[in-house]
């Protein structure tokens, strides 16, 4: 069985500093903060660049590629109803030191494995449009 | 790199004059308070002191903190219930892991701000969640009346990642991947703490468990099985931190404190550390070394924390009993780590066996151990000699404190 989420969505909080972010997938497009004056990309957001300490960021588009760095598949029924799902940390292709806590989706479990290109697709619930990963053929 | 001392690092000042414990069970249905006063005064008795020479006080975390059950007393309730008067008092959640009060105990005593410090780590966790376990995340009501989160748990509560075994699972997953580890070597951490736990009166788990219980046991999160999970319980652990100058008046050896390791080099966050079959133990144990001639091979019993089996293997590479990579070939079979084997490791039972006592048991054992007072579980050294230098680790991810103890001064 391909697995998809937990049962019940916990929300983020859509502070200032953080709902560019969660409400970027409304037009399908992940965003991270990015410094304009070093090129770093800053996640999760803050008000400084933690490498050059510029003031001068902005949310930048990504291509919403990104590689399994690691993962797990969850049993147990912190929520419950929820059928055996995946989690895993993903690095985005545009700097692999940027990673995601996320769900893979429409995959089944056996066939995740630590390495595996994973594109963005969002789960939108309420206010929030939510990153999920799931796999792309090697040859695209 | 952290600086080398060019003087003795002054911890070394500090000595464990007296160790307490409360009764620990998985549900006591008494205080935190209460609990707290019965570990306080065995410790201050046995450092053979009175409430009256107590001067410091510090917890960990105190005031309320996380989940219920989970923060113990507030200092200040701890001060009015013993009736202390004090020149230093601390507590909070933010720091080298649990035993962060310990430390900050010894830099006080070391100071000159106090004399003889009580420190304690108390829990209710066990009763807190009552007899139907944990309750649910996000309740049962409809969705307009579930919580939204902030900060840091915002970046993993929306994918059901929860808990931390979710997290250290992939760190476990990324040491099968990198490392080739093997459930049949994790599954050593659980069996060797419950081989121990069978001798400790207090631990809450004592059944034998042999390696296909641990094989049986359900999935929590992979490659994470129960067994690689430590329970809730109710209990509290208090230790006195006195000035070594009270070290002949013990009767008792003293216990001294040869070295702390503080470092946070990384990212403080679980999902961007550098390393992710590491975190801050690689780090924490680094800067311990740097402070001490002691090296790893002269440590004859190591308290690494257990709260998920994981953490155990990788505190094991980062103290340097075993090589990158390395730890699960050396706890393979489980010889090494028994306790007649090279490291004998968690010798009470660790968390996974003795109970959530959330790194202050770890503390506590190495005293016992340390001081040759561990009877029928004591480890004894090659040519019948009772362990001299302990090795002990609290946290995990990017949370981690060690300290290294010593019979006698080093």
């Amino acid at each position: 069985m391909v697995a998809n989420g937990p049962m019940l969505r916990l929300l983020p909080r859509l502070d200032d500093d953080v709902r560019f972010f969660w409400t970027s997938g409304e037009d399908g497009v992940l965003r991270f903060l990015h410094c304009n004056d070093c090129g770093f990309f800053i996640h999760p957001p803050g008000p400084v660049c933690p490498r050059c300490l510029s003031r001068n960021v902005a949310p930048q588009a990504v291509s919403g590629r990104a590689h399994v760095e690691t993962f797990t598949v969850n049993y147990q029924q912190w929520i419950p109803g929820s059928d055996p799902y995946i989690i895993a940390w993903v690095s985005i292709d545009e700097q692999p030191d940027v990673r995601l806590t996320t769900n893979l989706v429409d995959v089944e479990p056996e066939d995740v494995r630590i390495g595996m290109p994973v594109r963005v697709l969002f789960e939108h619930v309420d206010d929030v449009w939510l990153p999920l990963f799931t796999p792309v053929e090697e040859a695209s | 790199m952290s600086p080398r001392p060019t003087e003795e690092p002054l911890e070394r000042r500090a000595i464990i004059s007296g160790i307490g414990q409360s009764d620990v069970g998985r549900r006591l249905g008494r205080s935190d308070l209460d609990l707290t006063v019965d570990a306080a005064l065995a410790a201050i008795a046995d450092a053979g002191l009175t409430r009256d020479d107590i001067d410091g006080l510090s917890t960990y975390p105190g005031m309320g903190a996380g989940t219920p059950g989970f923060g113990g007393p507030p200092s200040p309730e701890v001060q009015d219930a013993l009736g202390l008067s004090l020149n230093w008092h601390d507590g909070g959640g933010e720091g080298p892991a649990q035993m962060r009060a310990v430390m900050a105990a010894s830099l006080a005593v070391a100071a000159g701000l106090a004399k003889n410090v009580l420190v304690y780590r108390t829990v209710t966790e066990g009763s807190a969640q009552g007899t139907g376990g944990r309750q649910p995340m996000g309740g049962t009501g409809s969705s307009g009346s579930v919580p939204r989160f902030g900060s840091f748990m915002q970046w993993s509560l929306p994918y059901g990642a929860v808990s931390a075994a979710n997290w250290i699972a992939m760190v476990g997953q990324r040491r099968v991947h990198e490392f080739g580890l093997t459930r049949e070597q994790l599954g050593q951490i659980a069996i060797n703490g419950r081989r121990n736990a069978a001798l400790n009166p207090k631990a809450v788990y004592t059944d034998p468990m042999s390696m296909d219980d641990y094989l049986a046991a359900r999935i929590i999160t992979t490659p994470l099985c129960l067994y690689d999970c430590d329970a809730p319980c109710d209990g509290s652990t208090a230790v006195i931190v006195s000035h070594r100058d009270l070290a002949d008046d013990l009767d008792h050896p003293a216990v001294h404190i040869n070295a702390l390791g503080t470092a946070l080099r990384g990212r403080p966050s679980w999902d961007q550390f550098d390393d992710m079959t590491t975190m801050a133990a690689r780090d924490a144990a680094a800067s311990m070394w740097e402070r001490t001639d002691l090296t790893p091979a002269d440590v004859d019993t190591a308290q690494l924390y257990d709260g998920f089996s994981v953490l155990t293997i990788v505190w094991l590479e980062a103290m340097g009993f075993c090589g990158r990579g390395e730890s699960g070939p050396f706890i393979e079979g489980g010889a090494n780590i028994a306790r007649d084997g090279v490291l004998p490791l968690n010798t009470a039972g660790g968390q996974l066996s003795g109970g959530r006592l959330h790194g202050f048991s770890l503390i506590h054992e190495a005293c016992v151990q340390l001081r040759g007072e561990g009877g029928e579980r004591q480890v004894v050294r090659a040519g019948g000699r009772n362990p001299e230098v302990a090795a002990v680790a609290n946290g995990g991810g990017p949370i981690a404190g060690t300290m290294l103890l010593t019979r006698g001064i080093r």
